[in-house]
């Protein structure tokens, strides 16, 4: 499967946290020829089961990769010489200095999505001050183009509303568009379980489509319950550098998936995925993360009774921005260690502590 | 004339990329549509001038001014990392450009690009809006090197819109000021009129006027009309005031804007003639925003000028919008102008 079109298709589909069933429904159709076992729980999770080789029962790999992006939310209308405009709220970390100029999908409950603009008033009536400040959020309303009665008949409050960006093939295989935070990683687990197809190995495979990431790790915290598997990759994007972000904040772009260290991993995972990714000669760079990792990793480690997890991330510049860019490159070396990683697990392998070898 | 085959000439004059000091692909795209119809020339400025005959007896020579340019961007530096630095053509709202994806360049070297800035989880100031010098375009060049190949200084950079309907509305890029080069376009075929009609498509209006300036004092027209595209702000608020002008309320008369005050008998006659054709126009609020006028009515000996602009929100935007029925009614305003119009109305 060619890299990009599987990620162009993943950054269109629709997805906002709590909404996730339009991506879901496109994820499942993409996974289906590759796992035994198919279904969804009580929060929308998408979870997929590829048995292992091994006698049963058989140690089992959680990957997590959530499906849902950043949004916003109707919350009211407003009205001006009879033209209809929704006034709006984020859902997750929505960066309100990215607003003007976007266009958006809004989705109605029933009926087709409707398109609308991002509106705020224009600069020569604001104050000095005001035209140097981002626009707060009673300043912000998308216009679709519609009269207020039209606009109340067809959008209701709480409609969710999605970015509308093209997604873009840049020079160097780097690409950009919405939403790459985290339909990216749900490319990297695609391309894994095709490549695994071809392979064998002792662990079962339980790939999850995690929902509700962006606004509190919710889906992650149910999906490692209801699987408990034996250890778990969680796979996210990362800071990659950019021209105002340095080497002290972010990993290098092109410089392959980063494996996340420090009190949210398990050192054994971590030091499996250093030496199946030495051993293929995949590039692959070491992210230090001293407290939380914001990702599914931090909600699936304190499951049940505690479950070894790791962190796969693709290096992401301009992060939860309708222009993230990534490079297809770090993306196909992270599929390619994942799915090394999974290859290598022996059936009677067991993530330990240092301390216990030999105990 | 209709709403629908105007608003298609706007949607397809949208998508063109014609930069201030640029606008060969504005020029080449009128040609191809005028030339049968009207004598046109270019002058060093880049102005598209179609001179039209009158039908019978010219009553006056009249100039309509419609600028092709808009607002744009432009390569002036590259970064070690391979990005661009950019600078503006034309003026931008401070607040607009972070998450925007663009076009860098023309034609068939035309390259997609992104202004991305720093990750909200990153940034220490989330309320500022990033400055232009501290901006960048990332077209996925790696180094230094390979960007100033691939988008060399002065490169333009446009916004990558393609327009559409929307609701009851069109959205697209660059209405500013192709509005009024559809008007323009759409008398020059509909024409001869009774009037010896120059059509002045110009250049570099959005960097000061300065095509129109040059033509203005070429040409030396009777009585001028600048079609343009101007700022609504008639969005929600808080207090009531009135604004500059409103989507859907027909074409703005300017009675004086910044730069230019419009002859009190030359408005009084747009008005009578719009209200003898039941045309619905409004009055643009005074002291809001300058146009071509601005050099035209101070052109030579003088000349009379009424600016008369559709409606347009989020102007200098990727995504201005504008209502199809203003578009109609300040074709039908203008076309009515052309007809009735006499010396009188132009007298001192």
């Amino acid at each position: 499967m060619e890299t990009t079109a599987l990620l162009r298709q993943l950054s269109e589909a629709v997805g906002p946290p709590g909404y996730e069933a339009p991506v879901a429904e496109l994820i499942e159709r993409l996974w289906r020829p590759y796992v035994d076992e198919l279904r969804r729980d009580p929060l929308g999770n998408l979870i997929a089961r590829r048995r292992g080789s091994g006698a049963e029962p058989r140690p089992v790999l959680l990957l997590a990769a959530h499906m849902d992006e950043i949004a916003l939310l109707v919350s009211g209308y407003a009205e001006a010489y009879g033209h209809g405009y929704l006034r709006i709220e984020p859902i997750g970390g929505i960066d309100r200095r990215v607003l003007l100029g976007q266009r958006v999908w809004v989705h109605p409950r029933d009926g087709e999505p409707l398109p609308g603009l991002i509106a705020t008033p224009p600069p020569h009536i604001l104050s000095q001050s005001e035209r140097k400040k981002v626009p707060p959020w009673d300043h912000l309303f998308i216009d679709p183009g519609l009269p207020i009665e039209q606009l109340e008949a067809r959008v209701r409050i709480g409609d969710p509303i999605t970015f509308r960006a093209d997604y873009l093939e840049l020079k160097n295989r780097r690409v950009a568009g919405k939403a790459f935070d985290n339909r990216v990683s749900v490319a990297v687990v695609t391309l894994a379980l095709a490549a695994l197809l071809e392979r064998t190995h002792a662990w079962d495979i339980v790939a999850v489509a995690t929902v509700q990431e962006e606004v509190g790790l919710y889906g992650a915290t149910t999906a490692a319950y209801g699987v408990a598997p034996t250890a778990a990759v969680a796979l996210d994007g990362t800071f990659a550098r950019q021209h105002d972000v340095g080497e002290d904040e972010a990993v290098a772009l092109d410089g392959g998936p980063a494996i996340g260290v420090g009190p949210n991993f398990h050192p054994y995972l971590v030091d499996r995925l250093k030496e199946v990714a030495e051993h293929h000669e995949i590039a692959h760079q070491i992210e230090a993360i001293p407290r939380g990792s914001g990702t599914d990793a931090w909600a699936i480690q304190v499951s049940r009774e505690g479950i070894p997890t790791a962190l796969l991330s693709v290096p992401m510049r301009y992060m939860h921005q309708p222009v993230e860019l990534l490079s297809l490159r770090d993306v196909e070396r992270a599929a390619r260690l994942l799915t090394e990683f999974i290859a290598d697990l022996r059936a009677d392998e067991r993530p330990v502590w240092e301390d216990e070898h030999g105990s | 004339m209709d709403r629908e085959a105007l608003s298609e000439r706007l949607l397809r004059f949208s998508d063109i990329r014609a930069a201030s000091g640029a606008e060969k692909a504005m020029r080449r795209e009128l040609r191809r549509m005028l030339a049968d119809k009207v004598e046109l020339r270019t002058d060093a400025l880049g102005n598209l001038i179609a001179r039209q005959p009158a039908e019978g007896r010219p009553r006056l020579r009249v100039m309509v001014d419609a600028h092709m340019d808009e607002v744009s961007l432009m390569v002036v530096g590259h970064a070690a990392d391979g990005t661009l630095l950019i600078g503006g053509v034309g003026g931008f709202d401070a607040r607009l450009l972070p998450g925007l994806s663009v076009v860098v360049g023309e034609g068939e070297a035309a390259l997609p690009g992104v202004i991305g800035i720093k990750p909200i989880h990153l940034a220490d100031d989330w309320k500022s809006a990033t400055p232009m010098r501290r901006l960048r375009v990332d077209i996925g060049a790696g180094k230094k090197d390979e960007a100033q190949r691939l988008a060399p200084l002065g490169t333009r950079i446009y916004f990558p819109t393609r327009s559409e309907r929307m609701g009851a509305r069109l959205t697209g890029k660059a209405f500013d000021d192709r509005v009024g080069c559809t008007i323009l376009a759409t008398l020059l075929l509909e024409g001869p009129w009774p009037v010896e009609l120059y059509g002045l498509f110009s250049a570099q209006e959005e960097v000061g006027a300065r095509g129109a300036q040059v033509a203005a004092q070429t040409l030396q027209p009777d009585v001028a009309f600048v079609l343009e595209g101007t700022i609504a702000d008639d969005l929600p608020r808080e207090e009531e005031r009135s604004p500059t002008t409103i989507v859907g309320r027909g074409p703005a008369l300017s009675i004086f804007d910044r730069r230019a005050a419009t002859p009190a008998p030359l408005l009084r006659f747009a008005i009578e003639v719009a209200e003898a054709g039941g045309i619905p126009f409004q009055l643009k609020r005074p002291q809001a925003s300058g146009t071509n006028a601005s050099r035209i009515h101070s052109a030579g000996i003088g000349i009379p000028t009424l600016t008369i602009s559709m409606p347009s929100r989020y102007i200098h935007s990727p995504v201005a919008l504008v209502d199809p029925d203003d578009l109609l009614h300040t074709y039908r305003l203008m076309a009515s102008i052309l007809r009735v119009i006499t010396p009188a109305v132009v007298q001192p």
